[in-house]
């Protein structure tokens, strides 16, 4: 998806020349002041038995909202969520009466956390062209839990994100992580939890220029892994001229063998129908897609193939000719006709923006009053957003709901969490108490009024 | 065949070759010798409204656009013009069409001052990237209505999801004069000429900041730094001074298209809308206005708006802002969510934009989480208030809310009427009525445009 060419006047290539000092000086004075700010920092409350009365409660399994209900957590997990649950004797009440409780948002696909300011490469860390390696990189040491979007994100109610590399070298990305958004060091809740590839028109662009020697690579590479797997120590990957690196071949034998998920941008309709193919070669596959912008024209062999799609929600626009169908009723096409579907951004602020997964998710509620559109229910728009991503990428057991065993990552609303005007009033990750101020909070509260006071702006904080 | 002199100074002084045509005959008089003056108006607007039947809407909240709220409103118009606005006991004339928006909201249609619809048209392929003439950072020349593709999908997107009515394209931000803009009627057309605003007046877009300094810098060439960016903005200045000051008096020079654009702004036919990000800055560009004696009718972006809220009411000057976008280049760093409150809290005039084919589908739900985000901290704007953040001041700083942007007898019929309060997530545009012609309704699939480009693609005529 374009964003906004004004801005950015539509220059990818740009992003290079908008730095000037070496990245080495820029990485320095960055530790220094991590460490500045480490020093200042206040460790939130501990973990303990709370519960959560009065709200409405959505439980983000897809189910309508519970109005009264309880949240019962403790020691960093859900208890119980519901009508009838029973408070614990010793439990910190907190009166949610007239205010929404749920699950924290689950960032479908993002880059929260490896990116600070886009435009500036050095604190650009989504992915890497002069590297001789791709499906190998692990995205965990890049993120950075005190990355500005990470607590902007939190104080919106977004609790975890699926982070994914991007593609540069290769049309393989690397090994993406599941984080969580708290206001600490513990960031990368699963590293390598999956694998990320680039099908489509950006598949082709990394695979030499076209999409059969995309489909080339990728099965040249998942052949190599598979020779790796059988014999490591014969494997030739370390010369220069190898197809496939060594550590590249030994990152695919988890997706290759189903014991990672592997997540493939793919937009276009037969592209799709292509990728899903993949699994009569490689039958342990275990594919998530991506994007989907045209899933809808293919939704019933999507279905009968039981793949999950994390989609873009809002997308409508032909941006190129991978996307000519799409529509904002592509994800409750797919939905009505049996895909596990959900809501994810890519090539759509996904550094920054995971927040407006709230917005996207009303608006497809708001499709259902549109005649020959096609949107989703309160309860499954809401579930597009919380349980859906986690379970796309095998970790509904873990985070997503409010069901009892999950992580307890809670968040009460001042109102509908869909709606523009609401907004999060507290938010918990893995039962522990989260600050919602960040640096955009502060400049707000300075220039609350323009003008200076006794002192100049910079004495008010 | 050979080239008689006179043709190649008519070629300079922008003169007719016919004379040199009729045989090179010398001119019979001294006044024959004289350039006429350019023409006015070169590439006019042929934009004439659609029919509409007189049209009443009843039971319907009414925001009117320039601040004010009736409930169990009465909204009429016809031939192309609002003729009433009322309470319910407003006459309904016999033989209008009768809308019962029991439950809905009318509102006038949503003004994009920011956009590049036709100028960065879907597909965003190389070949549709028309919006940035990155050739030199001063390219005041070029009018941006000459890159606009009336085909680009986006303009039918903007209509049906965004209830856009009218929409400002502005040439793009890699140089400081990127040209001059266009504004349009969003009425699909075979020709940019058939979308364009009757006599609307025309905008220079200007830009500030890391874009014109990256580009141009990044080339080794002027400017690579933001006082690089005031030293060939203020020469391009003292040099359109001299420009005019001949052109008033009538003395004789060289037609300069890109000077001829400069001088209109100077004496105050062209509005300036200058993109500007941060605060410092803009006060800097507020100076050089004062300097050289031209107005800025609105900062476009001006994240770091809040900062400087009190210059720009002191200068009248509108701030054209999102809502939440953030981060994605250094000078986007120090955005705020309640940017667009806190400058209208302020004073100055407020102005929600887009920028993106995308966003300008959503400016109503932009403008309620602006709204919301200020009433948090205490700034209690009210919602009919709040819509003249997307059609009323927009209007304004664009010169045509004389015409359009609020539901005032005799002004444009450019109306959406809304499925519920168009700041709730859960609403979309029902109908959209442009000069009184309905153009979209989402209950008609003949009433939803297709442009050419869409035609027998998977997905034709789809709601969208």
């Amino acid at each position: 998806m374009k964003r906004s060419p004004d801005a950015q006047i539509r220059s990818s290539r740009a992003k290079s020349r908008e730095v000037w000092h070496s990245a080495g000086v820029s990485r320095l004075r960055s530790t220094r002041t991590a460490l500045l700010l480490a020093a200042l920092f206040t460790t939130p409350a501990a973990a303990q038995t709370v519960a959560i009365t009065g709200g409405t409660v959505a439980l983000g399994d897809g189910s309508a909202p519970i109005e009264g209900g309880t949240v019962v957590v403790r020691d960093g997990r859900v208890v119980g969520a519901g009508s009838g649950v029973a408070v614990p004797a010793g439990a910190q009440v907190v009166d949610a009466t007239g205010k929404w409780v749920t699950p924290g948002i689950v960032a479908g696909f993002s880059r929260l956390g490896i990116v600070e300011v886009d435009g500036v490469a050095p604190t650009n860390d989504a992915s890497a062209r002069n590297t001789p390696w791709s499906a190998a990189i692990d995205i965990a040491p890049a993120i950075n839990p005190r990355a500005t979007p990470i607590a902007i994100n939190r104080a919106a109610g977004v609790t975890r994100a699926i982070v994914s590399p991007g593609s540069a070298a290769t049309m393989f990305a690397g090994q993406g992580a599941l984080i969580d958004l708290g206001a600490d060091m513990d960031a990368v809740t699963r590293a390598r939890a999956f694998q990320f590839v680039e099908f489509g028109e950006t598949g082709a662009a990394g695979a030499g220029g076209s999409r059969p020697a995309a489909f080339l690579q990728f099965r040249n590479a998942l052949k190599s892994a598979q020779r790796y797997a059988r014999n490591p120590a014969g494997y030739d990957g370390d010369s220069k001229d190898a197809f496939l690196p060594t550590a590249d071949a030994e990152a695919l034998v988890p997706v290759v063998e189903g014991r990672v998920p592997l997540l493939v941008h793919v937009e276009r309709g037969v592209d799709i129908l292509n990728v899903i193919d993949l699994r009569r070669e490689f039958p342990a596959l275990k594919l998530v897609l991506v994007g989907a912008s045209e899933g809808w024209t293919v939704a019933g062999q999507i279905a009968s193939s039981g793949v999950p799609v994390i989609a873009s929600a809002l997308n409508d626009l032909p941006d190129s000719f991978e996307t000519l169908a799409a529509t904002q009723s592509n994800i409750g096409r797919m939905k009505a006709a049996g895909v596990k579907v959900s809501i994810g951004t890519i090539n759509d602020d996904e550094a920054r923006m995971a927040k407006r997964a709230t917005q996207y998710a009303g608006n497809l509620v708001a499709l259902q009053k549109v005649p020959g559109a096609a949107g989703l229910d309160w309860g499954q728009a809401f579930a597009a957003i919380t349980s859906g991503p986690a379970e796309a990428v095998g970790l509904g057991g873990e985070i997503g709901s409010l069901r009892a065993g999950r992580r307890a990552d809670v968040v009460i609303w001042d109102g509908d969490p869909l709606e523009l005007a609401s907004t999060p009033t507290r938010v918990w990750i893995d039962g522990v108490e989260q600050p919602l101020e960040n640096r955009q909070t502060k400049l707000r509260d300075r220039y609350r009024t323009a003008t200076d006071g006794a002192l100049p702006k910079a004495y008010e904080r | 065949m050979a080239l008689c002199k006179r043709n190649v100074i008519a070629l300079a002084v922008g003169l007719s070759l016919a004379a040199c045509a009729k045989g090179g005959a010398a001119p019979k008089s001294a006044s024959a010798e004289k350039a006429p003056p350019p023409k006015e108006n070169p590439y006019p607007s042929t934009y004439r409204p659609y029919p509409g039947a007189p049209t009443v809407i009843r039971g319907a909240t009414v925001f009117d656009g320039e601040g004010a709220r009736i409930e169990n409103g009465v909204v009429f118009f016809s031939e192309g013009k609002v003729t009433a606005i009322g309470g319910a006991d407003t006459a309904i004339p016999e033989g209008a069409t009768v809308i019962d928006g029991t439950g809905k909201w009318v509102t006038p249609g949503i003004i994009d001052i920011h956009s590049h619809l036709g100028d960065y048209a879907s597909p965003g392929v190389q070949a549709h990237s028309d919006g940035n003439e990155a050739t030199s950072p001063v390219t005041a020349q070029v009018w941006a209505e000459h890159s606009v593709w009336p085909q680009d999908p986006g303009f039918s997107r903007a209509l049906a999801n965004g209830g856009i009515t009218t929409l400002q394209i502005l040439p793009g931000s890699a140089n400081l004069f990127g040209g001059r803009t266009v504004t349009l009627k969003n009425v699909p057309a075979r020709t940019m000429q058939g979308m364009k605003f009757p006599d609307a007046p025309y905008g220079l877009k200007m830009a500030c900041g890391e874009n014109p300094k990256r580009v141009y810098g990044g080339r080794n060439q002027q400017p690579s730094t933001r006082m690089g960016n005031i030293a060939v903005n203020r020469q391009t200045w003292a040099k359109a001074t001299e420009y005019k000051n001949k052109r008033a008096a009538g003395k004789e020079q060289a037609r300069d298209m890109a000077m001829d654009t400069l001088a209109d702004v100077l004496e105050g036919k062209i509005n300036v809308h200058n993109h500007c990000y941060r605060a410092d800055e803009m006060a800097i560009v507020i100076d050089m206005a004062k300097e050289f004696g031209y107005k800025v009718a609105s900062f476009q972006h001006a994240v770091e708006g809040y900062k400087i809220a009190d210059l720009l009411r002191e200068n009248d000057i509108c701030a054209a802002m999102w809502a939440d976008w953030y981060g994605f280049k250094m000078e986007s760093y120090d955005a705020v969510n309640e940017n667009i409150p806190l400058v209208h809290n302020a004073g100055a005039c407020a102005i929600v934009h887009s920028d993106d084919a995308n966003g300008i589908q959503r400016l109503n739900q932009e403008a309620a989480k602006a709204l919301a985000d200020g009433r948090r901290i205490g700034i209690n704007v009210s919602d009919e208030i709040a819509w003249t953040w997307l059609s009323y001041n927009p209007a304004r700083a664009m010169g045509i809310a004389d015409r359009t942007g609020s539901l005032k007898p005799g002004k444009m019929a450019d109306v959406v009427l809304w499925n519920g309060n168009p700041f709730s997530v859960y609403t979309r545009p029902e109908k959209v009525w442009i000069d009184g012609a309905l153009l979209y309704d989402a209950n008609d699939p003949k009433r939803r445009p297709v442009s050419d480009f869409e035609l027998g693609q998977p997905g034709e005529g789809d709601p969208k």
